[in-house]
């Protein structure tokens, strides 16, 4: 438990991109925080908790099997169907009469925008600052492996999705949950979608809401000047307010169109960076390579850095958590496996992708600080994180590393933060309502419950302490895997059905390409 | 053998005077169909939020419903009125492209389109996809003024 606590603790310090930024400011800000603090305290600890004499925390292990397992279970159908996917997403099995219903490629899209966002950048710059080089590794690993786990359930999302009367669809773990395995003959699965429901509300209130907030503000602040968190907190839950219950599309629909323009911006700064160092990227891969398997001297050795980079891999790309069904379940496709593969692109592009993006800019321009005599990096003085340049973590570690090139970076990666936060925001609004229309039931008055709760969130997670928000979201989106995992192990045969039979048909020619 | 004409709207007088054009053309033909289409641009590459794209079908259904009932069911009720055969097709997708593929699709032999309309959102939906219909359809395209 030490060394989980020792973890959070380190976590925590390491994300701060301007130090004591909350805990300077007293009042309103300092009481939200304890509060918040002593309530969640127990529920983070639970979800944490390493496998009994070892420092491994089991819900990361939970993770690594489950995705290892998909992998296997399936044959490696993220690497099979790999090049199909992208046909199905560029469209060219897409019936034309079908024009005008939602695409494979918005329905990616729509799901990568929730989840391309800060966990790619200081996620990343955690699990580095933390867990170096060899994080980087890890993380990869998970999501290669966190393909096979995002298949799985995308494509029970579009299958047991709900369509109603009216045209309009719900889906997600919770649906799946329930009528697969009414389906299947097997009990309890009502109660599993009860209990993902309540920690997908938590997810959404936690790593969709309170950590982007909390973010959000950081860098705000970090341009600005320090200010009180709560201030953020109402500006933002103000427009977050007017886009999920007055109806402002407007401010979403330009989210959502500029979201995608600044990732595209962040990855081709990335590797216009990388190229600049072209020299090192041989000594980068090596020491991505040789930490992986020794640590290069950081806390906890080879463990530290897998751990570190599961961790930040799962909280990234959410594949085994369950969002992802929820967002993909809206695409129209006769083939509900159509819309895994599609998904398996997911943390493809949002890990190993781009979050190896972020590790190798922090890497290659050498923000981690090496002893030059013994070859392995220096920690800080509690020993907890690899000692930097000026000291940053967090996102100010990843925003030090493109600034290192491009001065002006740091403005854009600021205005990137606050509108991945904002969209990441949004998506999570819909996915805890889904949860909640699901316990409670549709109706005005019941969403407006949850929306107004969702924006009452922001402002406390605009003014708490990072240490506890970042655990709080981490274990709330973790849980959410519990259930979804434990769920998916008993309906993945119905997967497979649906693989064998897809897989026959597009040999035999029976799906074919549309001529465009 | 029969010759189809394909008339594509956009809901504008352009329109109109197209479907006055194609009605005239007909009338010199022995055995002549009149296609009336009508697209509603849309391309699969946007970007939308989870609540858009869960309300999608609903919306499509509705954008169909507007189309047929306003714009292309009225036309088609009118040239069979006038004794010609016609009938009509509303699709999503890109103006250009879908007109051509309904033409071909049907074994048309001709297109007739009204100019790019003046305003707003019509010109939107007709502007440049008159220009790109002309240059890129695979059959004879009549563009009426």
């Amino acid at each position: 438990m030490d060394r989980i606590k020792q973890l959070g603790m380190a976590t925590a310090a390491a994300l701060f991109a301007t130090p004591a930024l909350a805990q300077d400011a007293p009042g309103l800000d300092d009481k939200i925080n304890q509060a918040f603090a002593d309530f969640t305290g127990p529920f983070v600890s639970f979800i944490f908790a390493p496998f009994p004499g070892t420092g491994f925390p089991w819900i990361v292990g939970w993770l690594v099997v489950a995705a290892t397992v998909f992998t296997l279970y399936f044959a490696f159908v993220q690497l099979r169907f790999f090049s199909h996917a992208i046909s199905l997403v560029k469209g060219d099995y897409s019936d034309p009469n079908d024009a005008g219903e939602v695409s494979h490629f918005q329905a990616l899209a729509t799901a990568l925008s929730g989840t391309v966002g800060l966990g790619n950048i200081a996620g990343v710059a955690v699990a580095v600052g933390i867990g170096g080089p060899g994080a980087t590794f890890w993380m990869i690993v998970a999501g290669l492996l966190g393909m096979a786990s995002k298949f799985t359930e995308c494509t029970l999302g579009v299958k047991y999705r709900n369509e109603y009367d009216d045209g309009t669809v719900s889906g997600g773990p919770m649906y799946y949950m329930s009528k697969g395995f009414d389906e299947l003959g097997l009990p309890g699965g009502k109660i599993l979608a009860i209990l993902f429901s309540i920690f997908c509300i938590l997810g959404a209130l936690g790593g969709g809401n309170m950590f982007q907030a909390n973010q959000a503000h950081q860098q705000i602040a970090g341009i600005t000047g320090d200010y009180p968190g709560w201030i953020t907190g109402v500006i933002f839950a103000i427009i977050v307010f007017l886009v999920i219950v007055g109806g402002l599309k407007s401010i979403a629909r330009v989210t959502e169109k500029v979201v995608p323009f600044m990732g595209v911006m962040y990855v081709a700064a990335a590797l216009v960076i990388i190229i600049m160092h072209a020299d090192q990227i041989g000594w980068a891969f090596g020491q991505i390579f040789a930490g992986a398997f020794t640590g290069l001297g950081i806390a906890g050795g080879m463990v530290g850095a897998l751990i570190q980079g599961f961790r930040r891999a799962a909280f990234s790309n959410e594949a085994g958590v369950g969002s992802a069904a929820i967002a993909h379940s809206a695409v129209r496709t006769k083939e509900p496996i159509t819309e895994g593969f599609v998904s398996l692109l997911e943390p493809f592009i949002d890990t190993v992708v781009i979050c190896t993006m972020t590790a190798l800019v922090i890497i290659i321009t050498q923000q981690l600080l090496i002893d030059p005599e013994t070859g392995l990096y220096m920690l800080t003085e509690d020993g907890s994180a690899i000692a930097t340049v000026d000291g940053n973590s967090g996102v100010s570690l990843t925003s030090a590393a493109f600034a290192s090139a491009f001065g002006w970076f740091p403005y854009v990666l600021a205005i990137a933060v606050v509108l991945f936060a904002f969209s990441t925001m949004i998506s999570w609004s819909y996915y805890g309502l889904k949860a909640w229309t699901y316990l409670f039931g549709e109706g005005h008055t019941k969403e407006l419950i949850f929306k107004i709760i969702f924006c009452v969130f922001v402002v406390i997670g605009a003014a708490a302490n990072l240490g506890p928000v970042i655990d709080f979201s981490d274990a709330a989106i973790f849980a959410m895997a519990v259930v979804n995992v434990f769920a998916l192990y008993f309906l993945m045969k119905v997967v497979r059905q649906e693989l064998a039979s897809y897989a026959a048909r597009l040999k035999s020619g029976e799906i074919r390409k549309f001529g465009h | 053998m029969t010759t189809k004409i394909v008339i594509g709207l956009d809901g504008t007088e352009t329109g109109e005077r197209a479907i006055a054009f194609a009605k005239d053309l007909a009338g010199r033909i022995d055995s002549c169909e009149l296609l009336v289409v009508y697209v509603i641009e849309w391309s699969p590459f946007t970007f939308q939020t989870p609540e858009e794209n869960a309300l999608r079908h609903k919306r499509r259904e509705e954008e169909v419903e507007l189309a047929s009932t306003r714009i292309v069911t009225p036309a088609v009720d009118a040239l069979n009125a006038a004794g010609f055969t016609a009938h009509g097709i509303v699709r999503h997708g890109d103006v250009a492209e879908t007109l051509n593929a309904i033409t071909v699709e049907n074994g048309g032999t001709q297109i007739v389109v009204g100019r790019a309309s003046a305003d707003g959102f019509k010109k939107r939906i007709f502007g440049s996809s008159t220009q790109n219909l002309v240059m890129h359809a695979d059959v004879p395209v009549t563009v009426v003024n």
